[in-house]
């Protein structure tokens, strides 16, 4: 299972936990089952993240894929300029 | 640094040609935002508020709608209601609605004949306010007697119990910090502050717009991202996206600051009420500095544990970021994980808000909140170094984070060069030059995160063998020229034989802006694969005449040659033989390659600047200035020298200079160039400039964004350099002459 990390603010809306273990295939598959697990996580989901996935920065693409045994962590949603 | 799964040994790549755009730049005739007309066209002008913060009673345009030649008046009324979350935010910004929020905001606009009437009837429309409390300064927002601009605007991050003008709460970090802290041997902790600068970019915005009662419209505007304006603009004007198509025009710089929308829809929605006449608005330099994305001050607490041998035990910090306004606009997001991003530290934690303030919507400025992260962190770690008389690159050198190190914000580095930027910088004459009195050296470095996101692509193959790319990022710091050389590497062809074009909305599908450094990597990356689409055809064609499976065939130098044991010996056939022959062998011969774009890697950059401050006066002389990075790959290294050295200027000027100031009635006070002092030419010395490659893995060439990172490391290295050129620390930008005098004098007692 992934291992997903959440930042410190967001631990109060997943039991406290900081890291979650979930199932998934891709980014998206993490993101939906990390709000199923936890609910309290869907505003912070739907207001946009950044993910890093084995320590790759990933933006936007739900398509990009998660390995059984990946490493993810959660940001907030970066911009450039 | 070799690497066995980055090619090397490049015909084109790492060549300075000419700049494409070159020619048309200098004789005038690039075609920038204000230089579109169309038959017919209106002008507009825009009303903005006087006040800071105001109930907006009553708008009164009859006495404008009187004047011949007035075509159209828009108010908020005019636009679709029903919008939610950031299309609500983009809404309000381009037309307040019962309330204005900042000096500057847009309250009515008007189309008329001329510029000179559009103007002339905009101060015929009389608007009503009801003055309302305001704050502008981001610690006094947060005071218990502060006014609440926007009740409710906390999101679902922010504890109960914070301020109403809190928008947004960010925490997290790693490991025991205050285990770290007593372990160190000095403890430190200061309070940092930047203010809000302008991304300053030479050509005011500007556009034309057309839009017919039937939906269907057209606009040609100067972007950094036509996509997100044609997005943003159908989601405030409540028209389909499909039905809007807009052209970039040439760009004369954006730094983030042309990533969105701020007066685009009117020139639609005045041209939709003018009966589908096109208008034309192009913002004034006062407009733009009051009215378009600055980006966010700062107020920012550093703590940071360090041993006597430069050991980092443990850091700490909370950051306060007001980005105007609105919600989500601040880069407290961003400067939070750039904060300790060039460290290895084993314990850290980072906090942060994100405040609401009566001041314009803030937009991305190059490296967002970057620089103001290393201001406060870097001077830190500068004062720490300076009171343990430790050399500030070994302590970085020691601290820095490698391949492999867990960064910051959590996830493991892979292949990064922060380390080869420090051993340059230490090996650069400059560092070793002697200072004389009233000089003072300081050294920073700065990191970006680089971004790739959302590309379509495509190439044609000419019947001549040249070849045509079209690309959805508008070129800011030559990315025609960079997407250009890989191109020509990749097909085997001249560099003079590629074609790069910015092209329009309805022709590629959807691209994010030149933005996150990532055109040179995102659109080339895709530029890469479409060449590689043709490729493939101009190999099955050859095969084809050939009478051999298409596997018999490989590409090199701009031709097809047969290739392995069965192949059977044949004549290379060129790139100009398939092209002139393509009508006849099977039609056009193209690549096309769309992505989201992933594998950019991490950007890292160490600054050296010597300076000399006048003790009587406090002006701070730049004596010399070396910027260091990591490019991956520089394709042309020409353009990576310019962005490295515009970054730097641009970073001086915010150490130095820059600031946005507000009166006690909330109304920016230097909405001008005369006062809002960017710096010139004559300002700045020679910027020398040492490119790194350490070839990033998630690129076929090795390309690294080069244009953000740039500035980051300038603020700090100049409050550093000043204080050694005087013994006072500045922790307050800018260092601008008086407050180094007050320091100066106040230091003497």
């Amino acid at each position: 299972m992934a291992r997903v990390h959440l930042w410190a603010s967001l631990r109060r809306f997943a039991e406290g936990q900081e890291v979650v273990e979930v199932e998934a295939a891709t980014v998206g598959q993490m993101l939906d089952a990390l709000v199923k697990a936890h609910p309290g996580l869907a505003p912070a989901v739907a207001a946009g993240l950044s993910v890093a996935v084995d320590g790759e920065v990933i933006a936007n693409n739900r398509a990009a894929p998660v390995k059984p045994d990946s490493e993810v962590y959660l940001l907030q949603r970066l911009k450039g300029g | 640094m070799a690497r066995d799964d980055v090619k090397t040994g490049y015909k084109l790549i790492g060549t300075r040609p000419n700049r494409p755009d070159g020619l048309d730049k200098v004789t005038g005739r690039a075609r920038y935002g204000a230089d579109f007309s169309l038959p017919g066209m209106l002008w507009a002008a825009v009303v903005r508020s006087p006040h800071a913060h105001a109930r907006i009673v009553k708008i009164d345009a009859s006495k404008a709608l009187a004047l011949e030649g007035v075509k159209a008046v828009v108010t908020r009324a005019d636009l679709p209601t029903g919008l939610t979350g950031e299309d609500l935010n983009l809404q309000d910004n381009t037309l307040a609605g019962d309330r204005a929020l900042y000096d500057g905001h847009a309250v009515a606009a008007v189309a008329a004949t001329s510029q000179l009437l559009a103007q002339d009837a905009a101060r015929l429309i009389e608007v009503e306010y009801e003055v309302l409390p305001h704050v502008t300064d981001v610690d006094a927002a947060i005071a218990p007697d502060a006014p609440v601009i926007r009740p409710g605007v906390a999101d679902y991050s922010v504890p109960e119990g914070m301020h109403g003008n809190v928008a947004r709460y960010m925490e997290f970090g790693h490991g025991d910090v205050e285990a770290g802290f007593a372990a160190a041997d000095v403890v430190r902790e200061h309070t940092y502050r930047t203010e809000a600068t302008h991304q300053g970019y030479i050509e005011p915005h500007a556009a034309v717009g057309q839009l017919g009662e039937d939906g269907r419209g057209e606009m040609w505007v100067c972007t950094q991202g036509h996509w997100y304006i044609r997005r943003m603009s159908a989601a405030v004007l409540g028209i389909e996206a499909a039905n809007l198509r807009v052209t970039p025009s040439e760009i004369g710089g954006g730094f983030g600051g042309k990533t969105t929308i701020f007066m685009e829809p009117l020139t639609l929605a005045l041209s939709k009420k003018a009966g589908g006449r096109p208008v034309k608005l192009v913002m004034s330099r006062s407009e733009v500095l009051r009215a378009t994305g600055p980006t966010a001050s700062a107020s920012m607490d550093v703590k940071i544990g360090m041993k006597k041998d430069g050991t980092i035990t443990a850091g700490q910090v909370y950051f306060r970021m007001q980005g105007g306004a609105f919600p989500g606009m601040s880069p407290i997001g961003e400067a939070l994980p750039c904060a300790f991003a060039c460290y290895d530290i084993p314990a850290l934690k980072h906090e942060g808000i994100e405040i609401i303030t009566n001041r314009p919507k803030a937009a991305a400025y190059r490296a967002p909140g970057s620089p103001m992260a290393a201001f406060a962190v870097e001077s830190m770690i500068d004062e720490l170094c300076r009171e343990l008389n430790l050399d500030p690159i070994e302590v970085r050198l020691k601290n820095g984070a490698k391949n492999g190190s867990k960064s910051s914000y959590g996830p493991v580095y892979d292949v990064i060069g922060l380390q080869e930027t420090l051993q340059a910088a230490r090996a650069h004459p400059n560092y070793s030059i002697p200072l004389g009195p009233n000089q003072g050296r300081g050294v920073a470095s700065g990191f970006w995160f680089n971004h790739g996101g959302e590309t379509s692509v495509s190439l044609a193959i000419g019947e001549d063998g040249t070849a045509t790319v079209s690309v959805g990022t508008p070129d800011i710091g030559g990315s025609r020229a960079s997407i250009g050389l890989m191109v020509a590497e990749h097909l085997g062809i001249p560099y003079e034989n590629v074609r790069v074009n910015v092209v329009e909305t309805g022709a590629l599908g959807v691209n994010e802006p030149t933005h996150g450094s990532r055109a040179t990597f995102a659109s080339g990356k895709a530029a890469i694969e479409a060449a590689n689409q043709a490729i493939r055809e101009m190999c099955r064609r050859a095969a084809a005449e050939w009478g051999i499976e298409p596997e018999a065939v490989e590409w090199r130098d701009g031709a097809a040659h047969p290739a392995g044991p069965n192949a059977g010996k044949h004549p290379p056939m060129t790139i100009g033989e398939i092209g002139a022959k393509m009508g006849s062998t099977g039609g056009p011969i193209s690549g096309h390659h769309e992505v989201t774009a992933g594998g950019y890697g991490a950007s890292f950059g160490t600054h050296v600047v010597d300076v000399e401050v006048d003790p009587e006066t406090g002006r701070t002389t730049v004596l010399r200035y070396l910027v260091v990075q990591d490019a991956g790959t520089a394709i042309h290294p020409a353009y990576v020298e310019g962005q490295y050295q515009g970054g730097a200027a641009q970073g001086i000027g915010w150490a130095l200079n820059e600031e946005y100031i507000y009166g006690p009635d909330g109304r920016l006070q230097n909405p001008v160039f005369l006062d809002y002092r960017i710096p010139v030419a004559s300002d700045l010395p020679m910027i020398d400039t040492v490119i790194i490659e350490v070839p990033n893995p998630g690129h076929p060439y090795g390309v690294r964004g080069v244009g953000e990172t740039g500035i980051t490391p300038p603020l700090p290295a100049i409050a550093s350099a000043i204080a050694g050129a005087t013994g006072v620390r500045i922790r307050s930008l800018p260092c601008s002459p008086p407050k180094v005098l007050a320091a100066i004098k106040a230091a003497k007692g």
